[in-house]
């Protein structure tokens, strides 16, 4: 490989290339969410017959992956591009690998491969089938057929492909630590612009937090989300949804909810997805308004 | 005669279905050349990570004509109702119908005969239908598609006799059906381009040539000849190596000798379980710095980069393994309690912290029914069980649990016999494990395994049918083999209590003890032990000495093989089953000790006597755990009770002598009772 792209020209890689696949190339959700999957792009554009393509970058937040910027591969913010293809299209695989090749990986130079793996997220109430991809023995990214989502059937289902950015870009690079990667090609790394934010953040994330104001956060949303939903709004109320989802996981990570709590915690955000899923569908007359 | 082939080509089969599915396959394809009246030669079915197919050779052209017969009315019926039948079928008069029996009634019969159809549009009904009823543990749908399938499939290959079968299979939505073709494609990065094939033998050359191995076993072989010497070559592994690959081509990498120094289990899990690698031994046993890999390409370089890939994920995985390794070692087990009662055993059953210091007060409890074990190495191994949870080695390896409990205590300089206990307590885990045997991992492995049972048992969760998602019935059998292979003397029953004690519950006592007479029979059946000789243990009901039992079982065997215990056991048989049906009759218990003043006969005052002696000498004997006395003293019970039998008649004419007889019948019951239940023998 020479002249391995930076950080960000991956990504500039990506989106020219789903865009030219008919994607909307749409731009990070402005909320706290754990992973790519939580922007309304995907998960409410799942929902419902219309035909969807979106690609976008999402910045992740996984408050309890915080190592206060000494770990070489974890971090408690991390991007992910995600990918939507609805209905799949019969060559979605191709696609993909097609992707892939632009980035530098060529199939016939390295060895990919689909390894099961069943995706479920029980905080929106969604699950699908698909694979881990590996490149050479490593995971690189995702792929998801979506099944059921904010507990409603997808019908068409939805292809969703989550690439891991910095996985893939450590990859092309050949760097063993994320913070050493080249971020834009002239001298920046991905450590100048990110160590210091993950050294706060991760002591904010397990020390700072205000647990009180969380604890209210979080049931303010879920009043909220219901008052939305109750007035037909479904984006604002997937929106409160969200924000309950980051204000539980940072009381996951304070370690203030306690085994029995979380399961409860994750049904009560699971029903205020729900509840927005179904806003979503009322509101664009797939489904009646309930009696 | 010809030949079908099928090949459904598909997105990736996870491993571990592509077998089964391969048999069912066939199998509904077989069962529908049945229900067709087709006979055919051989089959032979096949699976790779995107193909199901199947060859069955020697098919007929055409389906034989059949006789179809269809029922009528019941011979005598009304004209009305055979007229109408008759119209139904197309016949003018019963002349053309036979006769025949059907249960208690005589029916007409109509004949038809139906000519074959041609094998080529049968086939095509059997294939679609077979396809459409292919089951797989987890199904989904793809696109706007309403077919149902492990992941998207993309084509069907259905050939007979070298040409395409009609039709195609149904999948719903705009494509709305995948047409049967004489085509297939090979693999996926080398040779991705679609083909023809003839018939079989084409099929197989050609995706050879575009390289597709479509025999698991020809993969897993090419596999297992490119293993240089010293590679562990797991069968589950290679099976699932050859899951994954279409074309596998093995390559071997190397790690950092430095990492040797990391326990063998951990190397060897990051290898394994996340990367499917196999380790490879060096000349004395240990491991040596290498590892096998199979890749599903043959790349231009040689898989050079391949190989450099896969070298650095384990580096990456190895130094997380390091991390974790040093890190884990800078705390004591003992400071990482408090974060077990963030880990949750059940949702109802509250928190492993919670658990533990169940574990700690049973631990105690149990101590004395184990010889040797000293009562403070036993509460600090149940204390520190299941410490190793809450370190970042066993997170990220679960599979490594006890196994890290282990080294990290040895590393403290705990006690080597409570370091043994925490990778022990987890044992037996399967019938071909070992049972622990040193005395602290006893307590602890009993320890764990009867909270788990009181606890689940308490909230109702059992075992139903081939679901035992918490294992119950391995902790059982996991008990019952450390008492029986450890010669325990525990009372089952105080045992239970003590462990619900922990819960602050009584529920599911009973049904827990007759779960672990289920589990013992389980086990002695597969040893070859007549479940009925325990069933007749068990049934006095206060026998809950699993040591002990086995010393009655034994002895009872050997009894009810010899003559005098063959014709003891017969005569209390008889002696029980006039007692049944005389007391039922009664509605009353003949329980009652027999009067000698009202006997009237020698055989019956003979009898007495000899139930008199033998139940004390009987009764002695199980006391002082002597069963080979017991049974001895039973023994000489045959004589007097043959001798009753040949000479008195129980149900006399006079009540009073009658009910006499009865409770003599009842005292041989109540002798043989200390031993066992003999009516549960069966003969």
């Amino acid at each position: 490989m020479t002249a391995a792209p930076s950080f960000q020209e991956l990504i500039l890689v990506l989106q020219r290339f789903w865009a030219g696949e008919g994607c909307a190339v749409l731009q990070p959700y402005d909320m706290q969410v754990g992973a790519g999957t939580f922007h309304p792009a995907t998960t409410l554009r799942s929902l419902g017959p219309e035909p969807w393509r979106a690609a976008y970058v999402q910045p992740s937040r996984r408050p309890a992956d915080g190592r206060y910027g000494e770990n070489p591969n974890r971090l408690q913010h991390y991007y992910q591009f995600q990918v939507l293809l609805k209905p799949s299209p019969p060559d979605i695989l191709d696609l993909y690998f097609a992707s892939l090749a632009e980035i530098g990986i060529n199939a016939r130079e390295h060895d990919l491969r689909l390894v099961e793996d069943d995706w479920e997220s029980p905080t929106i109430g969604a699950w699908g089938l698909g694979w881990e991809v590996w490149c050479d023995g490593m995971e690189v990214s995702q792929f998801t057929y979506f099944q059921q989502v904010g507990g409603y059937d997808c019908n068409p289902v939805s292809g969703e492909i989550t690439y891991g950015l910095e996985r893939l870009a450590m990859y092309v690079q050949g760097v063993e630590n994320v913070y050493d990667l080249d971020f834009n090609g002239a001298g920046l790394s991905y450590g100048d612009v990110f160590h210091q934010a993950e050294r706060e953040f991760s002591a904010y994330n397990f020390e700072h937090a205000d647990t009180d104001a969380l604890f209210r956060h979080f049931t303010d949303a879920e009043r909220e989300c219901a008052a939305l939903v109750e007035a037909g709004l479904a984006l604002p109320a997937y929106d409160q949804c969200i924000l309950a989802s980051h204000a539980f996981n940072m009381l996951d990570a304070r370690g203030v909810v306690s085994v029995t709590e979380r399961a409860a915690y994750i049904g009560r955000v699971r029903a205020l997805a729900r509840a927005a899923a179904g806003a979503w569908l009322r509101a664009r007359g797939h489904l009646d308004a309930p009696a | 005669m010809s030949e079908l082939l099928v090949e459904l080509l598909s997105e990736e089969i996870p491993a571990r279905m592509q077998d089964p599915a391969r048999c069912d396959f066939e199998n509904l394809v077989l069962d529908g050349l049945k229900d067709a009246d087709l006979a055919h030669g051989a089959s032979r079915g096949f699976a790779t990570p995107r193909r199901i197919a199947l060859v069955v050779k020697d098919l007929p052209e055409r389906q034989p004509d059949r006789i179809e017969m269809r029922k009528g009315p019941r011979v005598g019926a009304p004209d009305r109702a055979v007229e109408g039948f008759l119209k139904a079928v197309g016949l003018t008069s019963l002349d053309d119908c036979e006769r025949r029996q059907q249960g208690k009634a005589e029916f007409w019969f109509s004949r038809h005969s139906v000519p074959g159809r041609p094998v080529r549009e049968v086939l095509a009904h059997v294939v679609a239908d077979a396809v459409g009823r292919l089951s797989w543990p987890k199904s989904m749908r793809w696109g706007d598609a309403s077919m149902r399938y492990v992941r998207p499939l993309r084509g069907v290959l259905a050939l007979f006799g070298g040409e395409a079968l009609p039709g195609g299979v149904a999948i719903g939505g705009a494509e709305g059906q995948l047409n049967f073709s004489n085509c297939t494609r090979g693999h996926r990065f080398m040779a991705p381009g679609a083909f023809p094939v003839t018939g079989f033998a084409d099929y197989e050359t050609k995706l050879r040539a575009a390289y597709v191995l479509i025999d698991v076993e020809e993969r897993m072989q090419r596999i297992r000849e490119s293993a240089p010497e010293g590679v562990r070559l797991s069968g589950r592994l290679l099976a699932e190596n050859a899951g994954l690959t279409e074309w596998p081509v093995s390559g071997v990498g190397d790690f950092d000798p430095a990492f040797l120094d990391l326990p063998p289990e951990v190397l060897v899990t990051s290898m394994k379980s996340h990367q499917r690698y196999f380790p490879v031994e060096d000349e004395t046993g240990g491991l040596a710095p290498r590892f096998l890999f199979v890749a599903n390409i043959e790349a231009f370089d040689g898989n050079a980069a391949v190989r450099a890939g896969n070298e650095r994920v384990l580096r990456a995985r190895l130094a997380d393994a390091r991390f974790f390794w040093d890190q884990d070692r800078t705390r004591r087990l003992e400071d990482l309690l408090p974060g077990l009662d963030k880990v949750v055993f059940h949702a109802k059953l509250g928190s492993v912290g919670g658990k533990v210091e169940r574990l700690e007060q049973l631990a105690a409890w149990l101590t004395p029914f184990v010889p040797g074990a000293v009562v403070g190495l036993c509460r600090q191994a149940a204390r520190l069980a299941k410490a190793d949870l809450v370190t970042g080695m066993v997170g990220e390896f679960p599979e490594l649990q006890g196994v890290m409990g282990r080294y990290y205590a040895l590393g403290e300089g705990l006690d080597a016999e409570v370091a043994e206990a925490l990778a022990a307590h987890y044992r037996p885990q399967g019938p071909r494990d070992d049972a622990p045997d040193a005395p602290v991992s006893i307590v602890a492995a009993l320890a764990d395994k009867f909270d788990t049972l009181a606890g689940f048992f308490s909230i109702d969760e059992r075992p139903t049918g081939s679901r035992d998602p918490f294992a119950l019935r391995r902790a059982a059998l996991g008990i019952v083999r450390i008492v029986l292979e450890n010669g325990l003397r525990l009372p089952l029953r105080q045992a239970i209590a003590a462990a619900q004690g922990g819960y602050g519950t009584e529920e599911g006592a009973d049904s827990l003890l007759a779960f672990f007479e289920d589990r013992l029979k389980a086990h002695l059946r597969e040893r070859g032990t007549r479940h009925d000789l325990v069933s007749a243990v068990f049934a006095l009901g206060n026998e809950d000495d699993l040591t002990r039992l086995m010393a009655r079982v034994a002895f009872l065997e050997r009894f009810v093989d010899e003559e005098d215990g063959a014709n003891l056991l017969a005569a209390c048989r008889r002696a029980g089953s006039i007692l049944a049906i005389e007391e039922k009759k009664d509605s009353t218990s003949y329980g009652a000790d027999a009067d000698p003043v009202a006997f009237v006969v020698e055989a019956e005052r003979a009898l007495h006597d000899a139930l008199m002696q033998a139940s004390a000498a009987a009764s002695r004997a199980v006391e002082a755990e002597d069963f080979a006395a017991a049974t001895q003293a039973l023994a000489a019970l045959r004589a007097p009770v043959d001798r009753f039998f040949d000479e008195v008649t129980v149900n006399a004419e006079d009540a009073p002598l009658r009910i006499n007889r009865l409770r003599l019948l009842a005292g041989i019951r109540a002798a043989t009772s200390g031993v066992a239940d003999f009516s549960r023998i069966e003969g």
